[in-house]
């Protein structure tokens, strides 16, 4: 499914809507106002180097952040607002209606209780079951999310688990309150390569058979292109690009973009030397006076010191934070595949 | 011709592993019979996913453990005992880099300091001299001399992984064997250590043996690929040959699932299953319960590293068939 965004870079009729997001800690700010909304059933993906602030947008989103975070802004999710929520309103929310899985399943389960157990908690408070629905409910959702021999890993702890297995069932215990949103944070990070190719696969089936929204945060593009429509690319605390998938990685408008775009090695075609994007992402405190990325682009000009570009409509669909950002050009000529 | 400056040949490494607390020690084959070649200025990359050897075999190759079978040659000569004064001595023409700079750096210690280290240790040049030579290997590297006077904390990681290879660089060695050097980075200064490796060989004239789970990575710095899974190689070959037209099924599993930005050119094929427990080895070939093409064989018959018409090795019933088949057909 793809959505359109309308000139102001939001969906119509959202489920999740962010405004002006923005977190500091202590007196940094490390988010600078957040836009960002989901539809129904879309898959966004966040894209961004570390620090950028990926993951503390969704984890100030849901209240998940230490209290010496400030946080201000709003989140809306249909008509409620999750910024300085009553914790009873949080607690319907988070794994009720958006669910969250993070980077390394091990740490996120709980070693010394049985798989079952903890599937079942969730089930037994978002779900509202009790006794033996909840054991059937669970086997069910372990069949749902692929997990051979479900009766039985019911009752297996964590560690007789392999990763990839555990990360299914932090999806079933995600999917466990029937979410319209599921944010999945570097989930396939820790993961072999044949192994993410599993999950990915899974969340992509997941989101089709039961039009689930996901927002999927990852530093890899590879990842991001192949699971969601719409990506955002984050850099030093905000969005600097948002387009739907394919047009981003085909026509990138955002120097940053087009050298992160540059910067991976292909895996087919000719061998060239790598244009890595010079220097070192600024540190929150420390940020340069107009465009965050201006002391690494190519194209920087006397006007990019000036103030921070906002993200501005270029094209359909197409935002872009950037002034010079002018038309949409590909950054890597298509080269020939040899067989 | 001179003899290549690293190989391995059939080296084995097992671990003993308890089953339960009171069971009996089971003995897991980490490495099995791997056979190797470095050459000078060339860069050999080793891929597999976590728990296939590949970094056992790293350390197998430089003498950091011993084999229980096989053995490492160094230049065509063995590889002396691990401590030894003459391993010692080795140990300076290879050197090794890991995943995690801020894990090999001493972080009391300024930079340039952690770089000199390697002259003292091996009394190489003047002591007056020392410090100038440690800032000229920071400056090939890319780090200032006010860099060089910061502690590791104080660098970014891409920084702190130059340092790391400015002070594997300090003794001159013929040998790197760099172990996931660029996995904890960033995409854009991924691009820039890469790059750096590549011009240090070039202008060095290094072997290079790099590991790494990321094929685009493996692609970008290598001219030989040997592909692992439990254990075993079970495919080596020109990177390129390899990388664009696999012919064992993992491989081919391998490149299809590597996540690539944009339209993709081949179709994913999606494995089923984990990759299996080293300590209960599939019968035949270790990759059949996995494997769309196994065939009744595969499940009995161990498959051998043998070569194929093109020149690569591949250890697969089936792709060996194929290319006979072709053969025979033409």
């Amino acid at each position: 499914m793809s959505t359109v965004l309308d000139r102001f870079g939001t969906v119509a009729d959202p489920l999740v809507e962010i405004n002006g997001l923005t977190v500091a800690f202590d007196g940094v700010k490390v988010l600078h106002g957040i836009d960002l909304s989901v539809a129904r059933g879309e898959a966004v993906g966040l894209v961004g180097e570390s620090g950028c602030g990926k993951s503390v947008t969704w984890l100030a989103a849901l209240g998940l952040l230490p209290k010496k975070a400030s946080v201000s802004g709003n989140v809306r999710l249909g008509s409620t607002e999750l910024i300085d929520a009553e914790p009873d309103v949080l607690d319907t929310v988070r794994g009720g209606r958006i669910a969250m899985i993070f980077q390394d399943p091990a740490s996120a389960l709980n070693p010394v209780l049985r798989l079952g157990k903890q599937v079942g908690e969730a089930l037994a408070l978002h779900g509202g079951l009790s006794g033996a629905a909840i054991r059937a409910e669970a086997r069910r959702l372990f069949d749902l999310v692929g997990i051979p021999d479900a009766a039985r890993r019911l009752d297996a702890f964590p560690h007789e688990l392999s990763g990839g297995q555990n990360q299914r069932v932090m999806i079933a215990m995600a999917l466990a309150g029937k979410p319209d949103l599921l944010v999945a944070d570097e989930p396939t990070t820790a993961l072999d390569a044949t192994i993410q190719a599993q999950i990915l696969e899974l969340l992509t089936k997941i989101r089709r058979e039961t039009d689930m929204a996901l927002v999927l945060i990852s530093h890899d593009l590879g990842v991001i292109s192949q699971t969601c429509d719409r990506v955002c690319v984050m850099y030093a605390g905000r969005i600097i690009e948002t387009a739907e998938a394919q047009s981003l990685f085909d026509t990138p408008l955002h120097p940053y973009t087009q050298g992160l775009i540059a910067a991976l090695p292909p895996l087919e075609g000719v061998r060239r030397r790598l244009d890595p994007i010079e220097g070192n992402v600024p540190e929150p405190w420390n940020l340069p006076p107009g465009c965050a990325f201006a002391p690494r682009c190519p194209r920087r000009g006397e006007a990019c010191d000036a103030g921070v570009p906002p993200l501005a409509w270029k094209a359909p669909g197409r935002f872009a934070a950037c002034i010079k950002a002018l038309q949409a050009e590909p950054v890597r000529p298509r080269e020939p595949v040899y067989a | 011709m001179s003899a290549p400056l690293l190989q391995t040949r059939n080296v084995t490494r097992c671990y003993g592993m308890r089953k339960g607390l009171l069971g009996r020690s089971v003995e897991v084959r980490a490495v099995d019979g791997v056979s190797l070649t470095v050459e000078r200025g060339r860069t050999l990359g080793l891929v597999g996913e976590s728990g296939s050897g590949k970094s056992t075999t790293g350390r197998l190759a430089l003498g950091l453990e011993k084999p229980d079978a096989g053995d490492v040659l160094f230049k065509g000569a063995a590889m002396p005992g691990t401590d030894s004064l003459a391993w010692r001595q080795m140990r300076a023409r290879m050197q090794m880099i890991y995943q995690d700079p801020l894990g090999a750096l001493d972080r009391r210690l300024q930079i340039v300091e952690q770089v000199r280290e390697p002259f003292d240790v091996h009394g190489l040049g003047q002591p007056k001299e020392r410090e100038a030579l440690a800032f000229a290997l920071l400056q090939s590297v890319g780090l200032r001399a006010d860099q060089g006077r910061r502690y590791p904390h104080e660098l970014s990681g891409g920084q702190r992984q130059r340092a790391v290879i400015a002070r594997a660089l300090a003794t001159k060695p013929d040998l790197l064997v760099c172990d996931e050097p660029v996995s904890a980075l960033d995409v854009s200064i991924q691009a820039q250590v890469i790059n750096l490796l590549v011009d240090i060989q070039q202008e060095l004239g290094l072997g290079l043996l790099f590991i790494s789970h990321d094929l685009k990575v493996i692609r970008q710095v290598s001219h030989r690929v040997a592909v692992m899974y439990l254990g075993r190689i079970v495919e080596e070959g020109e990177a390129d040959l390899l990388l664009s037209n696999p012919a064992h099924p993992y491989t081919e599993a391998l490149v299809s699932a590597a996540p690539v930005p944009g339209r993709r050119t081949r179709p994913r094929i999606v494995l089923q299953g984990d990759p299996p427990n080293p300590a209960a080895r599939p019968s035949g070939c270790a990759f059949h319960p996995r494997c769309h093409a196994a065939r009744e064989r595969c499940k009995v018959e161990s498959p051998l590293l043998k070569p194929m018409p093109d020149g690569r090795l591949a250890a697969c019933h089936v792709a060996h068939d194929q290319a006979n088949f072709l053969k025979a057909a033409s």
